[in-house]
């Protein structure tokens, strides 16, 4: 695979949202403004890219058997940092994001990357394909919050929008509203690939790294 | 101990701010494992039980190590690290010793680990500085609520399997709706705490 195809992967074809369906929480609950899921794309864009690029690293070393928590501890490093650094250099997009951060250590993407791709390539091709589903990450995040954040508030980016911030429907930057657009946004994606993009594979065990270990615990 | 306020917070969890409703902790295993209401109850109860069981751990490492010393910024390491070998020991001990108990959780046991509910729950706990109690409330609460948003989940599930939406509807997005309908039932509960106890 070239690096080309790989950086674009993660955009389009395996987008790890809208079409892989994985870290759907903070999809969900930090979508209520453009600004916000900007914000949270690049913080796990950076974990991303450094859990990637430090398994890639270490392949050779870590044991398989105690692999997955080898990467967990790695990832929970990486938000370490990230968190520090949100809270001193962008203190408002750290309380917004409030408990979302530290959470972006069980964000599925990430440890699903390093048991897919990071476990298995060199460093730069881990990197690149961590960019890559980053930017595709921060663009599903911010297409939903973009929705959210017009129909909900008038607002884009914090910008009171003609017509629209006059008479805003709230609901949407509630709960309720941020289930609507994600199932609306699902259901283009189907219509759009018709329905290749989700139909190989129902939603569940199948896209969790712990998959494996879990099958081998529990069959018997 | 004031009782009062422990039903407060137990019922804020649990039913106002209801983790997987109006929080969105802990989707996936909500989206994953509601088909079935058996399956469903088994995760929630396997989710009550490390929940309590990573409070009660994590509460006093957090106080007495990691506040004492400084070492706050250690916090999400060992904390997931905490979670992560809770479960696999809570996976021995109940083959070895409670088969009975293993046979109905040990299959959800291992998906805790990357449950962000789990993470999520007592992190907060630290945050809002609850006492040990007030911790346990919460994670108990926490639990609770959880177990409810799956079981309600999973019947409604059961009955939209059998339905016929539009082609591009099928599968997630039905099943968002559904979501979405019954995180608005669950605003009924906003003026609650208010209104009891206020």
């Amino acid at each position: 695979m070239n690096r080309l195809s790989t950086l674009t992967n993660g955009l389009v074809k395996e987008n790890p949202v809208l079409v892989s369906l994985l870290g759907i929480c903070p999809v969900l609950a930090v979508s209520t403004q453009a600004a916000n899921a900007i914000g949270m794309g690049l913080a796990t864009t950076f974990v991303l890219l450094g859990a990637n690029i430090a398994v890639a690293l270490l392949r050779n070393v870590i044991p398989d058997k105690v692999r997955i928590p080898c990467y967990i501890v790695l990832v929970a490093g990486f938000v370490t940092l990230a968190q520090m650094v949100t809270e001193a250099y962008a203190y408002p997009l750290y309380l917004s994001l409030g408990i979302f951060l530290p959470l972006i250590t069980t964000n599925c993407i990430i440890l699903f990357r390093a048991e897919i791709f990071a476990k298995k390539n060199t460093v730069a091709d881990s990197a690149i394909d961590a960019l890559g589903m980053g930017a595709g990450f921060t663009l599903a995040m911010l297409a939903m919050a973009s929705i959210r954040e017009i129909l909900g508030s008038g607002t884009w980016f914090g910008i009171p929008l003609p017509v629209l911030a006059d008479d805003n429907i709230s609901i949407f930057t509630m709960a309720p509203g941020g289930f609507v657009i994600f199932g609306i946004l699902i259901a283009i994606v189907n219509k759009v690939s018709k329905g290749k993009a989700i139909k190989k594979k129902e939603f569940g065990c199948a896209g969790c790294p712990s998959a494996a270990n879990c099958q081998k615990g529990g069959a018997a | 101990m004031d009782f009062k306020a422990m039903i407060i917070i137990m019922m804020s969890a649990a039913l106002v701010n209801n983790y997987v409703l109006s929080q969105f902790l802990g989707i996936c295993p909500f989206l994953g494992v509601s088909k079935e209401t058996k399956s469903a109850t088994g995760m929630s109860v396997a989710v009550i039980f490390v929940m309590l069981l990573a409070t009660a751990v994590t509460w006093p490492i957090q106080v007495f190590l990691l506040d004492r010393y400084s070492l706050g910024f250690l916090q999400i390491i060992v904390f997931i690290l905490i979670i992560a070998s809770l479960v696999q020991f809570v996976e021995i001990a109940t083959k070895k010793y409670i088969p009975a108990l293993y046979n109905s959780l040990g299959v959800f046991l291992p998906l805790i680990t990357t449950n962000c509910a789990v993470l999520a729950a007592v992190i907060l706990n630290i945050k809002e500085n609850y006492t040990f109690m007030q911790s346990m409330v919460n994670a108990l609460g926490a639990g609770l609520g959880f177990l409810l948003a799956m079981v309600i989940f999973s019947g409604i599930r059961e009955y939209t399997e059998n339905t016929d939406p539009p082609e591009s509807f099928k599968g997630i997005p039905l099943t968002m709706m559904s979501a979405a309908i019954l995180s608005l039932s669950f605003f009924g509960f906003a003026g609650v705490i208010e209104n009891m106890f206020g």
